[in-house]
Parts: structure tokens; C-alpha cells; sequence
């Protein structure tokens, strides 16, 4: 009999999962509580650091799950432990007891009007990464003027904020915060772009060559210091207040725009599914790993395993390496239980 | 103006959206690596008159985009060129003042 496996969550790590697992010949199964496959990245325009298109990419991983059962705008109910392994109920009334189950919930983005300084729904022209992403998407957005004249990223939005609860950094806002300058100064050249940033985390491969191109091609200055209020102005610009902690002065500035880059957060939604799985929560508010180091794939429980963002701040591809080596760590799991 | 027997201090705050940058600006055009300066400060560290001028090459480079006085910081300088061998940029330190002397001009 063919083994059953459970993926919950269809992003990016869920997708990948799921095709390593079907091509290893078990019965794969792919629960997503939205209306649509790709997860986060689904929405994104261009993903850095080689700026390809999303929609192409999601396209194709989507056509590598054929023979995978797909289980859209679907929950898991309920999970037990049996003798076979788990037994899951889910939101359409479909039982499965599966041998292996891959949590691949992804995260949060962190709700950015709860930083209510920043003006998020208060002010006409405060906008976050993910509304950015929408509109270079196709999206109308009243909220971007037809030529900005200046416009500006606020770095860390809820990251590295422990009164937001939140200690951990975002990872990939950094970056996201230059790639979004950059394009938003291609599109409007006369534009001065400013990015507001604490300390610039460019760990990646190639993410510090964005940093100097940002710099010596297009000329985005870069401010050290935290924003601290925003504000409109008689004539319904924004007002911009920080400390430029390089030189020790408060400084301001009006902009036409304010792109807001909200940090990804843990997802509340996966709780429950960790109260009835009897997984462990870690400090941070993500599910916890076995360990950090070389078991971060692993559970605290045989036969779940973890992949992508759900156990912390990832980039596409730690997110898709680390699906592939759950594949593989299930497989071997279950050659060791057969 | 009356006097009221008090002054209002002056505010320190750099305002960008009216600051004039045009030295800057100027400055860019001449030595566009100038741009790249990540501000680590390597150039002030190693200033042969730094410790005793104050003077520092990250400090003149931010100064002008933030409005503040150089002027005494550039003259200070004796043209060494150990700012340009630490520059782990490559920005060509010295070719930066020497333009900049000329803006100043
Ligand atoms: C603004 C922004 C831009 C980014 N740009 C880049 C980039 O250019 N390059 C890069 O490398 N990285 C980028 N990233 C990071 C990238 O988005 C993540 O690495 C990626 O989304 C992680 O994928 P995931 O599948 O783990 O999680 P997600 O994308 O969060 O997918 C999780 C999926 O699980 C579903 N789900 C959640 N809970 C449940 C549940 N209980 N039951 C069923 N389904 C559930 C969700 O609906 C979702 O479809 C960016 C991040 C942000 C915030
Ligand atoms: S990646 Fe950069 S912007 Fe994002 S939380 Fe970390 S330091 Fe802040």
C-alpha cells in the first residue's frame, strides 16, 4: 500500500514538498486554506537577487504537482496520533490518516496600522512592501501619485520590535526595501528615494552588489536612523521625522509617498493545529524546531516535519532547499518505520 | 525686532526636503564613486590629522549632504592619501577632496 503524506500549506515550501514527495512515489496530499497555490510569493512581482518574475515561477511549480491531490480553501479540523501515524479531519469532511505530515504554514505579514505612528490607513499616502508588490502587479493604487517627487522606505516595520512582540528581524526586508527603491527610481528617475534603516542586513548572496548599484546607479540615499512619526502636511504630503544617527540631528522630510516594509511575523492561524498536534511553540512565536542547527526541518513529535517560513524568517530559496531536504527527511523516516 | 529679554535657539534639525545639496550634486558629477560611500568610517580612522583636526573624509562626504560646515575639516587635509588605501569601497578619497576644494572655491 502506498504511504500517505500531508502537506499543510501550499507557498512556495508546500509546492516544492510536495513534488520531491509524489516523485518519491507516496500519495501526497496539499491542504491550503486559500482559494490559490504559491502562498506568499504568489503575490510578489520580481523576487530578488536575480529580479525574475514570480508569476512564471509559480506557474511552474504548480504544473510540477500533477498526481498530487489538492485540497483548496481547506483547514485542518482536528489531528490525532494513531498507530499509523496521524489521523486528520479536515474542513471538507475528508478524513486522511497519513504515515508523515509536513507543516509548510509560512508566516504573517506583520499588520502595519498596528504601528500607528507610521500613519498605515490613517494618512492618503502610506502604503506597505506587499501594497507595492501589488501594484507593480497591475494593481490601481490611489495611494502612489502619478510623479512622485520623493518618496520613502521605512526599514524593520514591526521587526526587531519588542513592544510590536517581535524580536527577530525580518531577513529579507532589507533587501526587499532596496529592490523596491531601486524599481520605484527606474520608473520615476526625477523621484529622490530615501531608505530609513537601523543597520542594513545584506547577508545574502549577492545582496550587498544591490546595495552599491542602489547607491552609484541610482542614487538612493540611504538615512541611519528609525522613523519616529509621520504626519501630513497642509497640502496632504507626508512629513517624515528621524534621528540621522550618523551625525547626531533630527532630521525631516516631506515625500509623495511612504512604502511601509512590514516584517514577517509568525502565523497565528497555525495555534490551534499546534495545541492538537501537541507541537512545540518556540520564543519567537514560530513552530519550534528540533533544533536550530542541523535539525530545523524536524519536529519535537516523530513524523511531522517543518519546511519554509513557518518556523522562522526565510528567503525563496532557504525556503525551497529546506522543502527538499523534508522530502528527503521523510522518506527516510519512513524506509527506517517500514 | 523688540527686544522681549529672550532668544529662541536655533533648530538643528536637517530638513532635506529644503536643504540645498547642490555642492553634492556638483561633487557627483565629478566623482560619481562618491556615492558608494557605506560610511564606515575606515577614512576618518586613519587620517594622519584626524585625531588633531577632527578631520574626516566620511564626515565632509555626509557634512555637505546634510548642510553642515567642512570648510575647516578640508583644509586640514595634507593631501596624504591614506584615506584612499582604506577605502574598501575604492573611492578615490583624495581625488574627492581635491574636487571638492574647487567647489568650495
Ligand atoms: C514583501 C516581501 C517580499 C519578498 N521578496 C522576496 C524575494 O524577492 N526573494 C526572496 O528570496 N524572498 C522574498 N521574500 C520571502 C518569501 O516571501 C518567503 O521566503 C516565502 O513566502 C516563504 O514561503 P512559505 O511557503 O514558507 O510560506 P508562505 O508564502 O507564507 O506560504 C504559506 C502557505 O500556507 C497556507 N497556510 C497557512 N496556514 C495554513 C493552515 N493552517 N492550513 C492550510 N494552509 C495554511 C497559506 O495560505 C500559504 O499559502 C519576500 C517576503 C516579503 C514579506
Ligand atoms: S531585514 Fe532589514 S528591514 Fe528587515 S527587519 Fe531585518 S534589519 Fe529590519
Amino acid at each position: 500500500m502506498k504511504q500517505n503524506i500531508v502537506i499543510i500549506g501550499g507557498g512556495i515550501a508546500g509546492l516544492e514538498a510536495a513534488k520531491q514527495i509524489h516523485n518519491l512515489g507516496y500519495q501526497t496530499f496539499l491542504v491550503e486554506k486559500s482559494d490559490h497555490l504559491g502562498g506568499h510569493v504568489a503575490s510578489w512581482h520580481r523576487l530578488f537577487p536575480d529580479m525574475i518574475a514570480t508569476k512564471p515561477l509559480i506557474k511552474d511549480m504548480i504544473s510540477a504537482i500533477k498526481g498530487v491531490t489538492v485540497f483548496l480553501e481547506t483547514q485542518v479540523n482536528d489531528v490525532e496520533g494513531v498507530r499509523e501515524g496521524y489521523r486528520l479531519s479536515l474542513s471538507n469532511g475528508i478524513n486522511i490518516t497519513a504515515q508523515a505530515v509536513l507543516v509548510a504554514s509560512g508566516f504573517q505579514l506583520f499588520e502595519a496600522q498596528r504601528k500607528e505612528e507610521y500613519g498605515y490607513g490613517i494618512y492618503d499616502h502610506v502604503i506597505t512592501n506587499a501594497d507595492l508588490e501589488a501594484w507593480m502587479n497591475g494593481n490601481k493604487d490611489q495611494r502612489i501619485p502619478a510623479a512622485p517627487k520623493a518618496i520613502g522606505f521605512v526599514h524593520c516595520v514591526g521587526s526587531r520590535d519588542l513592544k510590536a512582540g517581535n524580536s527577530q528581524c525580518s531577513k529579507v526586508c532589507c533587501m526587499t526595501a532596496i529592490k523596491q527603491a531601486i524599481e520605484m527610481k527606474e520608473r520615476f528617475p526625477n523621484a529622490e528615494v530615501y531608505c530609513f534603516y537601523m543597520d542594513l542586513r545584506l547577508f545574502g548572496k549577492k545582496y550587498e552588489d544591490f546595495y552599491i548599484n542602489a547607491q552609484r546607479d541610482f542614487g538612493i540615499h540611504f538615512v541611519r536612523g528609525r522613523v519616529s512619526e509621520v504626519s501630513e502636511t497642509i497640502d496632504g504630503r507626508l512629513q517624515v521625522k528621524a534621528e540621522d544617527t550618523l551625525i547626531g540631528r533630527p532630521l525631516k522630510v516631506q515625500l509623495d509617498t511612504l512604502v511601509l516594509m512590514s516584517g514577517m511575523c509568525c502565523n497565528p492561524l497555525i495555534q490551534k493545529l499546534a495545541e492538537q498536534a501537541r507541537l512545540e511553540i518556540d520564543s519567537d512565536g514560530f513552530l519550534k524546531s528540533r533544533d536550530n542547527i542541523t535539525n530545523i526541518i524536524e519536529s519535537g513529535r516523530e513524523g511531522i516535519f517543518f519546511a519554509g517560513a513557518c518556523t522562522g524568517t526565510k528567503t525563496v530559496p532557504e525556503t525551497v532547499a529546506e522543502a527538499r531536504a523534508a522530502a528527503l527527511s521523510i522518506h527516510n523516516y519512513l524506509l527506517q518505520n517500514d | 525686532m523688540i527686544d522681549f529679554g529672550f532668544t529662541l535657539s536655533k533648530s538643528s534639525t536637517v530638513d532635506l526636503t529644503t536643504l540645498d545639496r547642490s555642492r553634492y550634486d556638483q561633487l557627483i558629477k565629478l566623482v560619481p564613486t562618491a556615492r558608494m560611500c557605506m560610511n564606515c568610517g575606515s577614512c576618518g580612522a586613519t587620517c594622519t590629522v584626524g585625531e588633531y583636526k577632527g578631520m574626516s573624509v566620511r564626515k565632509v562626504l555626509y557634512g555637505i549632504q546634510r548642510g553642515e560646515d567642512v570648510k575647516a575639516m578640508l583644509s586640514s587635509c595634507m593631501l596624504c592619501g591614506k584615506c584612499t588605501m582604506v577605502c574598501p569601497r575604492g573611492i578615490n578619497t583624495r581625488n574627492l577632496i581635491l574636487n571638492l576644494c574647487k567647489i568650495y572655491d
